[in-house]
């Protein structure tokens, strides 16, 4: 069974594990350098960027993580999206980096503009009801990376080979499609 | 596109799952809770302790202090409106506010009734003591829960009997043949439909926190233990002698709360906290928890 990591510092950690387990893998909780190893993806999920900066080299150091990603798969949700891309300004969130896309934190504004949207999937004809809360927005998508979903022509989701980040939060609905697209696309991909 | 839906509301306080939600009173303060780590602040002009002391009527705070918060942090601002006051509540709406507590800490303006939370775009916590509380919430419409703890004091005692009060009330009804639920319904003074939704899902639709008296990160451990999904800090942080790296260590408490170790390396080298008074003794019109139902 693949073991997939969740990083557990702050955030919605529980449900993407409830997803995880609805598709038949191992959640393992992330809090320590040591919950890294055998594990054959990681999930960087909502939450806040700032508190999930604020405690990287804690008992999980900035460096171990950025390793992990640059081999092995990783899929960042809103604050995992930031985490993952590039070209925040703000000097209170460090970024990985690794993902060729441009980032910009909170930018629909406070939580009155959170909204959910029927979004476009690249690999499934079906519709997917998106939730974005306080959502990032990535402004643009470099050469290394594929735009997976769209909403109103706008990239939500992108994928570059064994990284994926998405704008909005799968993991506050039942359907797994995204996840499953994770696994089956980033995780078998990787090198175990 | 649809804004503001449950669905929506219930999101946000997903994300603050797992952290801290500071109360400060100024610009300062709020970039230090930021800087400590704090998912989220809550705006108000005087923390609980001071509440307290300074008597009075407790109202929602100035907008323009909370504007202010709002433009020196990147983090959710919540903001406290009084029980049942809705023209409160709309006017934090209005300025943009992450969240609205309805909270006990102000002096209510509604002996009677909540706010009806549904028809507000902006989401809401509320505080409780036990099951049947919690779900009254819920019907009207607050996508969060936390305690109601005795805020401004220091003192875990209530915070803690409330948490358990609703974690009894949760387990009794997932023991419970469907024939039974509705007399339970009854009994709770709660929305049948809720009582159903939880005794099914053996937890709250919503997420629940802990609040009212977490003072150490022992304290905010303890309430994670417990069940909570985070934790709000009052008085705790800023009424104790050293509220930057009490924040910090209360953070990594959170985070870290079943690991000892990190629990002790933590709580060595704080000063001390807010000296706090036992909930126990406060006269029956100091009890903050009593007010509302």
């Amino acid at each position: 069974m693949l073991q997939i990591g969740v990083l557990a510092i702050q955030g919605a950690f529980h449900k993407h594990a409830e997803t995880l387990k609805a598709l038949q893998t191992q959640p393992v909780i992330v809090k320590y350098a040591a919950d890294l190893a055998h594990l054959d993806g990681l999930i960087i999920p909502g939450g806040e960027s700032t508190v999930i900066t604020r405690q990287l080299g804690y008992r999980l150091a900035w460096e171990d993580l950025h390793a992990f990603a640059q081999k092995k798969a990783v899929f960042g949700t809103c604050a995992g999206l930031i985490m993952l891309g590039k070209g925040c300004t703000d000097p209170r969130v460090r970024q990985l980096g690794l993902l060729d896309a441009v980032i910009e934190r909170n930018a629909y504004g406070s939580q009155i503009e959170s909204f959910t949207e029927d979004i476009t999937l690249s690999f499934d004809e079906h519709p997917f009801h998106a939730v974005f809360i306080r959502a990032p927005k990535i402004l643009k998508v470099g050469k290394e990376a594929e735009i997976v979903a769209t909403f109103r022509g706008e990239a939500v989701m992108v994928r570059q080979k064994h990284l994926l980040g998405a704008a909005f939060h799968p993991e506050l609905t039942n359907d797994v499609r995204v996840h499953d697209y994770f696994i089956r696309h980033c995780v078998t991909q990787s090198g175990k | 596109m649809e804004k503001s839906s449950y669905e929506v509301k219930v999101g946000l306080a997903e994300m603050l799952k797992g952290g801290v939600i500071m109360d400060v009173t100024n610009v300062d303060q709020a970039k230090i809770a930021e800087d400590a780590g704090a998912a989220a602040v809550m705006a108000l002009e005087r923390i609980p302790a001071d509440i307290r002391a300074y008597g009075g009527i407790a109202r929602m705070s100035n907008p323009e202090m909370i504007l202010k918060i709002k433009e020196a942090v990147s983090i959710p601002v919540m903001a406290k409106c009084r029980i049942g006051h809705f023209a409160e509540a709309q006017i934090l709406e209005e300025l943009g506010i992450d969240f609205i507590d309805e909270s006990e800490v102000l002096t209510p303006a509604d002996e009677e009734n909540h706010i009806w939370k549904h028809d507000f775009k902006a989401p809401f916590v509320c505080g409780c003591r036990d099951l049947g509380e919690a779900l009254r919430r819920i019907g009207e419409g607050a996508a969060m829960m936390r305690t109601k703890g005795e805020a401004g004091t220091g003192d875990i005692v209530e915070a803690v009997r409330h948490m358990r009060e609703v974690n009894r009330g949760i387990r009794r009804l997932q023991m419970m043949d469907k024939e039974e639920l509705m007399a339970e319904a009854k009994r709770l003074g709660a929305p049948f439909s809720v009582v159903e939704i939880v005794a099914q899902k053996g937890r709250l639709p919503v997420p629940n926190f802990a609040a009212g008296g977490i003072a150490t990160p022992a304290d905010a451990s303890l309430m994670m233990q417990l069940g909570a999904e985070a934790v709000f800090v009052g008085s705790g942080i800023f009424k104790s002698e050293d509220p930057s790296a009490r924040a910090e260590a209360i953070v990594k408490a959170v985070t870290y709360y079943t690991d000892p170790a990190v629990l002790l390396e933590v709580s060595k080298g704080l000063k001390d906290a807010m000296l706090g008074r036992p909930a126990k003794g406060l006269p029956d019109d100091e009890q903050l928890a009593k007010r509302g139902w």
